[in-house]
């Protein structure tokens, strides 16, 4: 085995908008064979971030993505990375045919057998135009060149917004099962939490342009556990400092960062808590307290 | 789980030997044809002028031989006869022109519009490339392919007469040696490429760059902001040399190319052409590098731009 190679590497990666600070000192380093998912509010910078990685825009700091840096070698950057930026984008008058003939046509990665082979498995016509589709298909198609597309590096920019729960699903399975082999890397944001925490291996908190949570998944088990606890047991659970309580049918519900295990199991049932809930603790108790949750 | 179609890429990544990218000559063409795959009123437009006209051509052809023989030698036949030539190539022209204008101004803001944008800069196209082939629709396709329409359109008309004049037991001599077909198509050609290709080049840019530009409304931006600049120089100084400037490049075109006779069109078969004058001409080189330049400021400015 040797050492994972870095795919994407920030330092201090800093972007305004006029007096609007969109990413404030981000750092971000992305081995190989990972699935980033990309969580935070709307306007925390996430889209932003994902910008200057694909080389949509300038940016102050440090910042490669597969060893190019993204802005000044965009054109090379592009032969390797892929990304869906959300599911409107394909040109309404685009029939089918044609979106594959052209991504054919200039991206020296594309397979196309393998593009036909995925679009034979939907139920989208090959003379169809996009604007004739409906906005799964849209979705099942643009997944279909992208996954057909050999790259190092795909970004997903919340690519399942507005589509129902039967495609969302079939969009990641799809991801998981006929594209991801331990060999590429995503970055994925979305405000579907839950739907992508069986997926991600890494997770990453973004707020106002910071971050504030970055760990992966194996960690988020290890450090995080959440507890179910009954009325008469509340204050001794809240004794241990709780970075986060709410309620769920008469009992307590309350997340800690870094508790001894054995000690919560005692006063109820211990289990990870959902990336949603620990969203929500994050994201709160750095509202409450200056320092933040974790850094 | 894993199709054998599915299979396919794995063995290829290993090593991450990066293939070779695509020619530069067939990223060229694949947006090229984009271009018409989108804007399919660049072809169907001067296809349907053709056609109008045609149409109408139709109907004239009843008084042809009635005409052909009410009227003597002389000049007079010649304008009788050339007369609808010239019609159809005149409005074939100004089609294609009213397409060109329309599509610069599209071309660079409707992808932004419609979000698109980020589709197509998701692969591996350079802006450059992409702007370079949106100003090849304009400034060769568009010619060129006006340029064949007219000429098939003429040689229909021509042979549609000869067979009515036939018919009608005239003599097609008569037609066959006053229009000049190929004379017509070359005059039609040399016009086409040097006003309306190179000539207008920096016209075709301009709009092209205030496309790239504008967040709304890129046809006011590329009219009014010159007219301003025109009025307020007549205001303020009581001078029109802005105003020369820009009707000198909209007709100055013609003026160098050749000479004609008056009140004929500059494509008339009997017109002295002056190719070394034209080409020799600053005015030409001048607007070519303005060409380039809005080019150039156009691929940029639409690296940093996004979709609206």
């Amino acid at each position: 085995m040797t050492v994972p190679a870095t795919v994407i590497e920030a330092r201090g990666l800093r972007k305004a908008f006029g007096a609007t600070i969109a990413l404030d000192g981000v750092n971000l380093h992305v081995e190989e064979g990972r699935i980033l998912g990309l969580i935070g509010p709307n306007g925390a910078g996430k889209s932003t971030a994902l910008n200057a990685i694909l080389g949509l825009t300038q940016y102050e700091g440090e910042l490669k993505v597969l060893g190019f840096n993204p802005w000044t070698e965009r054109d090379q950057l592009l032969r390797d990375v892929c990304f869906i930026s959300d599911v409107a984008v394909l040109p309404r008058w685009l029939r089918v045919s044609q979106a594959v003939d052209y991504v054919a046509g200039v991206h020296p990665r594309f397979d196309r057998a393998k593009a036909e082979a995925l679009l034979a498995k939907t139920s989208i016509h090959r003379t169809s135009k996009v604007r004739e589709l409906s906005k799964g298909m849209v979705t099942q198609l643009h997944l279909a060149l992208v996954m057909a597309i050999d790259a190092k590096l795909l970004v997903l920019d919340e690519p399942t917004l507005g589509l129902d729960i039967l495609y969302r699903k079939q969009f990641y399975d799809s991801l998981l099962n006929d594209y991801f082999d331990r060999r590429r890397t995503i970055v994925v944001t979305t405000h579907q939490v839950e739907e992508i925490q069986h997926v991600l291996t890494d997770l990453m908190f973004i707020d106002r342009g910071h971050v504030v949570l970055d760990c992966s998944m194996e960690e988020v088990e290890a450090r995080y556990i959440e507890i179910t606890v009954n009325p008469e047991q509340v204050a001794a659970a809240r004794a241990l400092k709780p970075m986060y309580e709410r309620q769920g049918f008469g009992r307590s519900i309350l997340l800690f960062d870094h508790a001894d295990r054995n000690q919560l199991a005692a006063l109820g049932e211990v289990r990870t808590p959902g990336i949603a809930d620990l969203f929500v603790a994050v994201m709160g108790s750095r509202a409450g307290q200056a320092q933040g949750a974790s850094l | 789980m894993s199709t054998s179609a599915n299979a396919v890429p794995n063995s290829s990544v290993g090593g991450g030997i990066t293939p070779a990218a695509m020619s530069k000559m067939q990223l060229f063409y694949w947006s090229v044809r984009r271009e018409l795959w989108e804007y399919r009123s660049i072809y169907i437009a001067p296809l349907a002028a053709a056609g109008v006209f045609l149409f109408g051509f139709l109907f004239s052809l009843i008084h042809l031989p009635s005409r052909v023989e009410g009227i003597s030698l002389h000049d007079q036949q010649r304008i009788v006869l050339v007369g609808p030539y010239d019609m159809a190539a005149g409005l074939i022209m100004v089609t294609a022109l009213i397409v060109a204008v329309f599509y610069c101004l599209d071309a660079l803001y409707g992808e932004r519009r419609d979000r698109s944008i980020l589709f197509w800069k998701s692969l591996p196209v350079s802006d450059l490339t992409t702007v370079l082939a949106k100003a090849f629709i304009p400034i060769v396709f568009l010619q060129l392919l006006s340029w064949a329409i007219t000429s098939a359109t003429q040689l229909i008309m021509l042979l549609l007469s000869s067979a009515v004049l036939a018919a009608s037991g005239q003599s097609v001599g008569i037609l066959w040696s006053q229009v000049s077909f190929f004379q017509m198509s070359f005059m039609l050609l040399y016009h086409l490429l040097t006003v309306h290709a190179l000539w207008y080049a920096p016209v075709y840019c301009w709009l092209l760059l205030v496309s790239a530009w504008a967040r709304r409304a890129p046809f006011l931006w590329a009219i009014l902001p010159p007219l301003a600049i025109g009025v307020v120089e007549k205001v303020a100084f009581n001078t029109l040399y802005f105003g020369n400037f820009i009707g000198y490049r909209l007709t100055g075109g013609m003026e160098v190319m050749g000479s004609s006779a008056p009140n004929r069109l500059p494509i008339d078969p009997g017109m002295e052409i002056t190719p070394g004058h034209f080409l020799a001409s600053p005015g030409l080189w001048l607007g070519l590098t303005v060409a380039a330049a809005f080019l150039y400021a156009a691929a940029r400015i639409r690296r940093s731009r996004g979709p609206m």
